[in-house]
């Protein structure tokens, strides 16, 4: 989408402190060309306005309640222009690497923020190259080395769900989606199962097949299954396929 | 590079320590060995200065046969052998020293003597040199222990640092970063309020300066820092942020290490409040038993919380500061149940007396 004179920008403000809203607020009110559609005081919240309000631009704290800035831009999708703003400068690489417009730092300047703004709109008419690749892909890739997910957000329409990676019994591709059966359910998230297996704790989650992979704990035995194959029944009784390769994998990983 | 030869004094007093050896070669030489002193003399000197670097080099054996690893045959082996090869070059030099000297005047016929005296000087050679070999493993042994030792210093030294620096890491930054936000917020909306802000700031930072450098304060001053920091935070977070305290009053005039309870209260707001919606309490109680003070901190917390970045640094530099002071006299337990963080401190109650031993209070204890 592309933006012409006279069109207004729907902004969505993400930050827990009312006051840091309050900046930002009062940064924008110079604005007119920007409409404040939704302030949100935590990561669900900013979930649900950017599923109900469709913005064009968010200014999205990092460290808040329910979930981070981070988990936030996962869920919402590469649609909007993100700045990111926030006290911490640790943040600044993993900001950019996931294709945040700016990253402001607080307290933050008036000409710094008008600077932010100018590339936002530049951004969103097109002049400067919009998202390459889906932020969650990245999102996958900046993760800090040697640390791996402890969590999984998903989205279902407004509402959010936090899966721990420990209640996961297994993942499953489905064409564009990976859905995660944790606890008798199963929840999609639109990810490749190859970004979600680079980023779990490969001693617990294991790709057992093309379309497979499961928690280690959950699996009870592994069983022949015609000529060559085999199948992975977890406690719970489900049968998972393992591949050829993904038998493998469990052997050299259970050491025999 | 050989360590004697790395400095001009060492070599000289090295050599020095030759000379009686050079005697002891010229006696042997006069006395059973049938020379004149003079020419006796004047073989040993020069072929004592000679062996005196040829002594050097078992240096290099030395250091490739350490005493406490190399089996006694590799040892025996290696040591002989080189006895021998440098007995046996020094009776070569020894041979051509005494064709030199006797075409000159009063030198005539010392070669032929000399010849006489080779069996001699041979087991003179494999002695000194033997005697080298242990020399140099002495100097191998001092030079080891001063490496220890310097081991050692470095070691204390970093601890040392490391405490200074655990003590120096106070404010959080980011505390303030988020503080001069919120004012600048209020500069627009509510000056009064931004000033109000300003001066609460103010306040606090001024009661933290100074205090890297004491070594503890009455606990009635660390809890001040704490209303002054608290006052600044109930600006940023409002209702979210609910403090309870109860503070034995007995224990408020013991000395504790500054900034100890600070953080953690800064650390409860981080990983409690801060994360959550509504916000929540945190308790804080002191309570003194005789002489010991037990502190408790306790916070809600949202276990399904993000991760914070710091987690944890907070509570492992009181920990590290307890034990770096107190030795195993204080106590640090952090525990989460449900959705409560507990952190249980003890630490024994220090006097002014018992910090700073004056002479007069030690005479009073005395008396």
């Amino acid at each position: 989408m592309t933006f012409h004179a006279g069109q207004k920008i729907c902004a969505v403000i993400v930050d827990d402190e009312d006051l840091a809203r309050q900046v930002l607020r009062e940064f924008l009110s110079a604005h007119s060309e920007i409409e404040i559609v939704a302030e949100c005081a935590n990561g669900f919240e900013a979930v649900k306005a950017a599923a109900e309000h469709k913005p064009d631009l968010v200014f999205l704290d990092i460290q808040m309640p329910k979930l981070d800035g981070f988990e936030v831009l996962e869920l919402i999708g590469p649609g909007p222009a993100v700045i990111f703003v926030t006290a911490y400068d640790t943040f600044a690489i993993r900001a950019f690497e996931v294709h945040a417009v700016d990253y402001l730092l607080k307290p933050i300047g008036a000409q710094r923020f008008e600077a932010a703004l100018e590339r936002a709109t530049e951004r969103l008419s097109g002049k400067l190259p919009a998202v390459a690749l889906p932020p969650l892909e990245l999102a996958a890739a900046a993760r800090p080395p040697r640390q791996y997910l402890d969590r999984i957000p998903v989205r279902d329409g407004a509402s959010v769900f936090i899966i721990p990676v420990v209640k996961l019994d297994y993942l499953e591709a489905q064409d564009d989606y990976v859905a995660l059966a944790s606890q008798g359910k199963k929840h999609l998230k639109q990810q490749t199962i190859s970004s979600l297996e680079a980023a779990l704790d490969p001693s617990r989650f294991l790709r057992i097949h093309r379309s497979y992979i499961v928690n280690l704990e959950r699996v009870a035995r592994i069983e022949p299954y015609g000529k060559d194959s085999y199948v992975a029944v977890l406690n719970t009784g489900t049968q998972l396929p393992v591949s050829r390769a993904g038998h493998a994998r469990l052997r050299a990983l259970l050491g025999r | 590079m050989h360590p004697i030869l790395t400095e001009l004094r060492r070599l000289i007093f090295y050599l020095l320590g030759w000379v009686p050896l050079a005697a002891m070669l010229a006696y042997l030489l006069a006395v059973p060995g049938g020379l004149t002193w003079w020419q006796a003399g004047a073989v040993a000197f020069p072929l004592c200065l000679l062996y005196a670097f040829v002594c050097l080099a078992a240096w290099y054996p030395c250091l490739a046969t350490p005493l406490e690893r190399a089996s006694v045959p590799r040892f025996l082996f290696t040591h002989v052998a080189g006895a021998i090869v440098a007995s046996t070059l020094w009776l070569l030099v020894a041979r051509f020293l005494g064709r030199t000297l006797s075409s000159l005047q009063g030198f005539h016929g010392i070669d032929a003597r000399l010849s006489g005296d080779l069996p001699l000087l041979f087991g003179t050679g494999v002695l000194l040199y033997l005697l080298a070999v242990g020399f140099h493993y002495v100097l191998l042994a001092v030079e080891a222990s001063r490496q220890a030792e310097a081991r050692v210093m470095q070691a204390s030294l970093l601890a040392r640092d490391a405490e200074l620096r655990a003590l120096k890491a106070q404010v959080n930054p980011h505390f303030l970063f988020n503080s001069l936000n919120s004012i600048s917020a209020l500069t627009a909306s509510d000056p009064t309020k931004a000033r109000e802000m300003c001066i609460l700031l103010g306040d606090f930072l001024r009661r933290t300066l100074g205090l890297g450098e004491k070594l503890a304060i009455p606990l009635s001053e660390e809890m001040s820092l704490i209303h002054a920091f608290l006052a600044v935070e109930k600006i940023r977070y409002g209702d979210r942020l609910r403090m309870e305290e109860s503070i034995d009053p007995a224990a408020l005039g013991a000395e504790v290490p500054p900034l100890l309870l600070q953080p953690l209260v800064e650390n409860a707001i981080l990983h409690g409040v801060a994360n959550l919606v509504e916000g929540g309490w945190i308790r804080l109680s002191v309570e003194r038993h005789e002489d010991m003070l037990g502190v408790e901190i306790e916070n809600q917390f949202d276990p399904e919380a993000p991760r914070r970045r710091r987690n944890g640094v907070g509570l492992e530099n009181v920990r590290q500061r307890l034990e770096a002071r107190f030795a195993g006299h204080a106590s640090f337990a952090a525990r989460a149940t449900d959705d409560r963080f507990r952190v249980s401190i003890r630490l024994p109650v220090q006097t002014q007396e018992l910090r700073v031993p004056t002479r007069g209070a030690l005479q009073e204890k005395l008396s």
